[in-house]
């Protein structure tokens, strides 16, 4: 029995390593439906709606890589992760793609054999406490009980942060979102930390938002991305382009109001080339012409999305910041279609 | 015909059974390094020596994030074996309590009874431990409760015991004198100190423990040959008792109070809650098993010795503890034996509620943070293998001397 187990579990390594080669385009064709890794809830990011339909910034970037390859962005199977099994099931060939506000870091790139396919949010760790406590500085926390996503970034920077300020806290791990959500309000930590974005999207869903506070320090980088396996190469492009259109597109003012218009033809050549009325970009990918057009049709472009799901009008309210576009000083650059 | 001689048959069915069973295990590994390697992940356990980088809350040796990987499991691989012994020793004082009540004879006992082991054993243990994690957060108060002129919550028994929902914080054992500890091997990933004053109070306690008995042997020679057994108890206790207050006094012992500072109680010994919810689910699912092995022991022996203990003249307590159990433990222990692995086991539930065991450690944080999935796995499984396989021992050791000297 014991030799058995033993065995089985090598059995699925092995068939899960199996699976894990090229041909990620041909697997989601042949099967009409992108599996993409989400969270299993963050509110603005990812997050199922009343009718069971999910929306967010993240599932957003799913949409419109569904939409480029199958000309559907209804055609995606979202598979709820948690930090600690995201990279197991990318890994495993469970979903083809990650976007799940997930940190770029050298490791996860390098050792873990993934292929982060750019930045759609450039964030960094906070931290929220109930303004009762009367903390005004993440350096006034000594002591204090923080509630903590385990398997994330945010546990590694959290433990740094407290060694180099000399303070002293008390981990509490936790899986979901949900969980710390819970916790936090229940008192059983004092302090929730993770992304600043994910603090934001977390603190509109309580009841009284107005009670609590997001210090003001920032303690780490954090640059979100969706992410692919390492080694197929045709597929990474795919993704990362599809996040590139959706951010070209604010840039040079398409938008899913005036796409079709755009599409007939403009004097803009690198319009043109974006919408597929010039060149030969989409064919190079593996797609047809209009790949890019149906990826910026599904939900708009990156700024629109952006308003959409966790602008400053919605609940969750994140100001652009970095978000911004070079050309309003913030980091979103991408590269020149042509 | 060699085909007709049924040792020589079977004999080359299992050799070729063998064979067949070894090539699909080569078969199988092969394909797991081949693939492996493919994917640019060959097994590796040079992890183990990189710094863990994460912080665990609940640590019985030191540690802190600058630690390797090795020692993070090592933390979790403790943490693992608290739970697992304070959890069987729980079940099996609630199991043998409530086994031998679901006997009794009192109707209302009986049923009660009764419904505790089917509403425990009939839910799933992870239900328990989220539920009982769930009560401990929502009902207990926040340490800031305790705080301010009239605070809306209170400390416990004179202000030593604090009810939080982060926990529960009790006094903790201090000594003024203390010997100090000795530091074992070094700065490696598997120090660990050992505290002189524990050695010297278990030193004091066995001796103590070891005259006592050398006080009843006597007492019982001496019933045997005069038929009048001396009066020793005072004898006993005072040969525990005394000497160990003399050395906790020479150590200066005393008691460390939790209080209030900052964020959290300091001082005292903190149980955190995510302790307390694993120990309690996990002990009161299995004792609700523990009780039917034990039921179906006392039930297997038969009434005839019932009857001819109460015909010699001997009280129902007496007829239980000196008659009924001793042979009711041979059918009671094996069983015991599946239910105390299954404890042990089902403890890897940990990270339901934030328990760092090692299946949160090793099996969970390291292997995220290092992508070395198959290495984790497998290392994990091996633990819990050694872990099992050295409690059966135990008490298969324990079986041993219970069950019945055929001479």
């Amino acid at each position: 029995m014991k030799k058995s187990v033993f065995f089985g579990a090598l059995t699925v390594a092995g068939l899960a390593a199996g699976a894990a080669a090229a041909g990620t385009m041909d697997d989601v064709k042949a099967r009409g439906k992108l599996n993409c890794g989400v969270t299993t809830g963050l509110v603005g990011f990812a997050a199922p709606d009343a009718n069971g339909e999910w929306n967010g910034f993240d599932v957003a970037v799913c949409r419109a890589v569904a939409a480029a390859v199958l000309g559907d962005q209804n055609a995606v199977e979202f598979v709820p992760t948690t930090g600690k099994t995201r990279f197991t099931a990318l890994a495993s060939g469970e979903i083809d793609m990650l976007a799940r506000n997930t940190t770029w870091t050298f490791s996860r790139d390098v050792d873990l054999k993934f292929e982060f396919v750019g930045v759609n949010y450039y964030d960094g760790q906070g931290f929220m406490v109930p303004k009762s406590l009367g903390v005004s500085s993440a350096k006034e926390l000594d002591g204090a009980t923080v509630c903590i996503q385990t398997g994330t970034t945010t546990e590694l920077n959290l433990a740094d942060f407290f060694r180099s300020n000399n303070i002293s806290y008390e981990p509490v791990p936790i899986e979901t979102n949900a969980e710390a959500q819970q916790q936090y309000l229940a008192g059983a930590c004092d302090v929730y930390t993770t992304d600043a974005s994910g603090l934001a999207a977390t603190r509109a869903t309580f009841e009284t938002p107005g009670d609590h506070v997001i210090l003001p320090e920032i303690i780490s980088k954090e640059p979100l991305g969706p992410l692919v396996r390492h080694g197929d190469n045709e597929w990474g492009d795919i993704a990362r382009w599809s996040l590139n259109a959706l951010i070209a597109a604010e840039e040079y003012g398409v938008t899913s109001a005036n796409i079709e218009e755009l599409a007939k033809g403009t004097n803009n050549p690198e319009i043109n080339r974006l919408l597929g009325t010039e060149g030969t970009l989409g064919e190079m990918l593996g797609l047809d012409k209009e790949w890019a057009k149906r990826a910026i049709a599904a939900n708009g472009n990156y700024g629109e999305i952006f308003a959409k799901n966790i602008g400053e009008n919605t609940p969750v309210g994140l100001a652009r910041g970095l978000n911004a576009q070079w050309t309003n000083g913030g980091l979103l650059y991408a590269p020149p279609f042509r | 015909m060699l085909l007709y001689d049924t040792r020589y048959r079977s004999a080359t069915i299992q050799v070729i059974a063998l064979i067949f069973f070894m090539l699909l295990a080569a078969w199988l590994i092969n394909n797991t390094a081949q693939n492996l390697a493919e994917l640019g992940k060959p097994i590796d356990f040079g992890f183990f020596s990189e710094p863990a980088s994460y912080d665990i809350n609940q640590r019985l040796l030191d540690y802190n994030s600058r630690d390797t990987h090795l020692r993070a499991a090592l933390i979790g691989l403790l943490n693992t074996l608290v739970v697992a012994v304070l959890g069987c020793a729980t079940a099996t004082i609630l199991g043998v309590i409530i086994g031998v009540l679901r006997l009794s004879h009192n109707w209302l006992i009986g049923r009660l009874m009764t419904v505790y082991v089917e509403m425990f054993r009939n839910v799933p243990v992870l239900l328990w431990i989220v539920f009982i994690m769930a009560i401990l957060i929502e009902t207990l108060p926040a340490p800031r409760a305790f705080r301010g002129e009239d605070p809306a919550a209170s400390m416990l028994l004179g202000d030593t015991v604090a009810l939080t929902n982060r926990g529960v914080y009790i006094p903790e054992p201090l000594f003024s004198r203390s010997l100090g500890d000795v530091h074992m091997l070094g700065g490696s990933g598997l120090r660990f100190d050992i505290s002189l004053d524990l050695i010297l109070l278990l030193v004091v306690l066995g001796g103590g423990l070891w005259v006592s008995r050398r006080i009843k042997r006597r007492a019982d020679r001496i019933q045997e040959s005069t038929g009048v057994r001396p009066t020793t108890w005072y004898l006993r206790l005072g040969v525990i008792v005394v000497p160990l207050a003399i050395v906790l006094t020479v150590l200066g012992f005393h008691l460390g109070y939790p209080a209030l500072k900052g964020f959290n109680f300091q001082g005292g010994t903190h149980l955190r809650n995510s302790l307390i919810a694993l120990w309690l689910a996990l002990s009161l699912y299995t004792a609700a098993f523990v009780a039917e092995i034990v039921r179906s022991g006392i039930m297997a022996i038969s009434k005839g010795q019932t009857e001819a203990a109460s015909a010699l003249g001997l009280r129902s307590n007496r007829i239980m503890s000196l008659v009924i159990l001793p042979q009711a433990l041979r059918v009671i222990v094996p069983p015991l034996i599946s239910q105390y692995l299954n404890l042990t086991k089902n403890s890897s539930l940990a990270i339901a509620v934030g328990y760092m065991d090692i299946t949160g450690t090793l099996g969970g944080i390291t292997m995220n943070q290092t992508g070395r999935e198959l290495e984790c796995v497998l290392l994990l499984m091996l633990v819990y293998l050694v872990i099992s396989l050295s409690i059966s021992t135990v008490m298969n050791w324990y079986n041993e001397s219970v069950k019945l000297k055929e001479r």
